[in-house]
């Protein structure tokens, strides 16, 4: 048992801290960016650049692919000191496309794709969830029908950020109506720019926003199919061996707790400095001490990959718990604001830029994407626990 | 970074309950509940002879020198089959106290004595002011001719009926901290001794200390020094018990997961339902949760590092999460797991005391909240 990082990973995250500190060109401590907002993405595409030129961005892919196969605790530290501090350490290609084309790619498809996803060239949407499937995802009903060297597709996919400047798109579709659900899906590669597709953008309640892309007979070459026609869920599911710890959550938690505890620290109510109430100093400590727990058992998520041992049901617990966490924590600091909760960024009289009030009503979102926490409470009672299915 | 157990750890882990599996059951758990010492002597000798009493005193006191970290690992098994009697009172609160501030001649006459079963000890700190501060102990030791004679009364003292000697703590001086270690024989003059009725059926007692007089040589550490010890061996109790609440919360998860498999409802299993899986899953998250910030906490005060925040998070979280897997665990089992028959109870009781033994979740998160910097 030991709890301390080795030399070089302490000497990594101290390279890390320094490296964004100097070159993130906006400012980390009072700002967060919306990758899926367009005039973020811009910023963040620039940052992710600066990433790609230390090696950084895509450290985790094989040395054969350009990557420095880095260790899970490394990719773990890099994860955990960008999110602390508001950035991307990566995105769906180099998290999904890139090591799902190295496993199940052409040599066509590697050399097309994986320099431009190492180098930042390519933004990414993601075409999985639809209007009538989310939780049950093979559900799926866009349909991709083959002509000649060509899918015609035709459906729509929802939720992802198209609107954002997306260049390409990775989906899944079904191109075999007969088989069994999860036995007919295909995952396919399509540009965005390409005829018949179009963008829908959904106003969040969070002031930003989400894509419906709606497909009309759009044409994807097959040379965009990747692995095995009607494989597709098979290949979406592959994921190579990256830290899936999750720890981003509590880093971005502990960064926010910072920003309640300095509030608390200088503001008033009924004469009293907050941060001498004795309710609010048991809140900020159950916040600390949740944070705390996550963080270590995301630590453990990162040892068990480490060690070869597959994180079952830690990887699920860390998600659930992570993004509750995150919501109840910002339902607190709403609780701070009292009044001023209300006022959103750009209003008079807002504190702290505003982040709070979109935060909370943001943080609904992460306990629902990505596996809602319902699933994951199944997943961690059936794959963790063994419990027989419904 | 390593979270896993080392081969030592793993092999003493593994003989732990091996041994425990088969001499605690829980129907010698339940039979030591009426019984009035509350363990037998030959589950005594047993532990004695498994070195465990030891385990944390350097060799030169007849101990095995191994470190925190490995007690907490076998704390992990004793919580986990809630093995009834004095271990934890005597290694941890009276052996722990007596290493850390005893004199050469006090470590070598009493370590070794413990070491081999042959001397139980407690902590005798808390009154009926219930506090974990220094301004909660209101005995006083008033200096006398050849030595002190003290005053005052404790309370949840634990395993006191059958200890030999309490480590009692007393205020020898004007300031808050002042406050001193003696160690006092259970059959001196003015020593008396009785038991409470509690939750978890564990033995903790009342002492009246009336005009008990002991010797100079009874002092334990330094006059007006002792906070210091009893802080350390706070620490190390706190989490210690947070050790036997993981052992303890992984074992109710592990028998609620195998109930809820079996038992059937409406033509299937009730662990087919989501609610049940979920209240499961929560209890694994719980469980989960507790273990490595307990492991996080134990680690740091191994090594000899700075552990306020650790050891506070610590025993905040695991003392309310082990009180949820509890609560969820009575709600998978429904009525049988009421019943005095069944384990559900046995523990449920158990994690009351433990959740309030070395501080509750509201005492600690002020610390944690102090720690923060407000």
């Amino acid at each position: 048992m030991d709890f301390k990082l080795n030399k070089e990973d302490e000497q990594f995250r101290s390279e890390v801290a320094a490296f964004v500190n100097q070159e993130l060109p906006w400012d980390w401590r009072n700002r967060s960016l919306d990758p899926d907002e367009p005039e973020d993405a811009v910023l963040v595409k620039e940052f992710k650049k600066k990433l790609a030129g230390q090696g950084w961005l895509t450290m985790a892919w094989p040395e054969e692919y350009g990557g420095s196969s880095a260790s899970h605790v490394k990719q773990m530290i890099l994860n955990e000191e960008m999110a602390y501090r508001g950035v991307p350490a990566g995105d769906a290609g180099t998290r999904m496309v890139g090591p799902i084309l190295m496993l199940y790619g052409t040599d066509e498809q590697k050399q097309e794709f994986l320099p431009k996803i190492a180098g930042a060239d390519i933004d990414w949407a993601q075409g999985y969830s639809e209007p009538d499937s989310g939780s049950d995802l093979a559900s799926l009903q866009t349909r991709a029908v083959e002509d000649g060297d060509e899918f015609v597709v035709n459906g729509s996919k929802i939720w992802n950020n198209a609107h954002s400047g997306a260049d390409w798109m990775f989906m899944l579709a079904r191109t075999e109506q007969d088989a069994p659900k999860h036995r007919g899906i295909s995952f396919l590669l399509t540009e965005m720019k390409s005829p018949g597709i179009t963008i829908e953008k959904i106003p969040m309640m969070w002031n930003a926003h989400r894509s419906l892309v709606t497909f009309e007979d759009l044409r994807i070459p097959k040379k965009n199919l990747v692995g095995e026609q009607n494989m597709g869920w098979y290949v979406g599911a592959a994921l190579l061996d990256f830290e899936r710890s999750g720890v981003d959550r509590p880093a971005r938690a502990k960064r926010l707790l910072e920003d309640l505890v300095s509030y608390c620290q200088v503001t008033k109510r009924n004469g009293r400095l907050l941060s001498d109430d004795p309710i609010i100093r048991r809140k900020l400590a159950e916040a600390a001490v949740q944070i705390e727990s996550c963080r270590m058992m995301c630590y453990n998520v990162v040892w068990m990959q480490s060690k070869e041992m597959i994180p079952n049901k830690e990887a699920s617990i860390t998600k659930a718990y992570g993004s509750e966490l995150t919501h109840h924590i910002y339902e607190l600091g709403m609780e701070l604001m009292g009044m001023h909760g209300q006022l959103e960024p750009g209003s008079k009289y807002v504190p702290l830029q505003g982040r709070i009030e979109n935060g909370f009503m943001r943080s609904r979102g992460g306990m629902v994407a990505a596996g809602t926490s319902e699933i994951q409470r199944n997943v961690i009672a059936s794959r963790g626990l063994g419990l027989p299915r419904g | 970074m390593d979270l896993g157990l080392n081969e030592a750890q793993q092999m003493l882990k593994n003989s732990a309950r091996e041994f425990l599996d088969s001499e605690c059951t829980s129907d010698y758990v339940r039979a030591m509940e009426e019984d009035e010492r509350g363990y037998t002597a030959e589950m005594w000798q047993k532990i004695a002879e498994q070195g465990w009493l030891g385990l944390m005193f350097p060799e030169e006191y007849g101990g095995f020198g191994l470190n925190f970290m490995d007690l907490s690992i076998l704390l992990e098994e004793t919580g986990r089959v809630m093995l009834p009697g004095p271990l934890f009172s005597t290694v941890l609160m009276g052996g722990m106290s007596i290493l850390n501030a005893g004199s050469e001649e006090q470590k070598k006459e009493l370590l070794p004595q413990i070491a081999e079963g042959q001397l139980i000890v407690t902590l005798a700190l808390t009154e009926p002011t219930a506090s974990w501060d220094p301004q909660g102990i209101q005995t006083v030791a008033t200096a006398v001719e050849d030595g002190w004679m003290i005053n005052g009364i404790k309370l949840f003292v634990p395993n006191a009926h059958v200890s030999d000697t309490f480590v009692v703590a007393a205020r020898t001086g004007e300031e808050d901290m002042d406050v001193s270690l003696f160690l006092v024989d259970r059959n001196a003059n003015g020593v008396s001794e009785t038991l409470l009725k509690t939750i978890a059926s564990d033995r903790q007692s009342e002492i009246v200390l009336e005009d008990v007089k002991v010797p100079s040589s009874a002092l334990l550490g330094n006059i007006n020094e002792g906070w210091g010890t009893i802080k350390r061996v706070l620490d190390l109790g706190a989490v210690g018990k947070c050790a036997e609440m993981v052992g303890g919360s992984q074992e109710v998860l592990d028998m609620t997961v195998e109930y809820v498999k079996q038992r059937t409802q409406f033509g299937r299993p009730i662990g087919s339902f989501q609610a049940i899986q979920h209240h499961c899953a929560n209890m694994a998250t719980d469980v989960e949760g507790s273990r490595y910030i307990t492991y996080q906490a134990a680690w740091h005060l191994s090594e000899d590092l700075p552990s306020d925040q650790e050891v506070a998070m610590a025993k905040a979280y695991v003392s309310d999460a082990y009180r949820r897997v509890c609560a969820l665990g009575h709600q998978c089992h429904g009525a049988i797991g009421f019943t005095k028959e069944h384990n559900m109870q046995l523990y449920s009781r158990r994690a009351k005391a433990a959740e309030l033994a070395f501080g509750d979740s509201g005492y600690h998160l002020e610390n944690v909240a102090r720690n923060l910097g407000i």
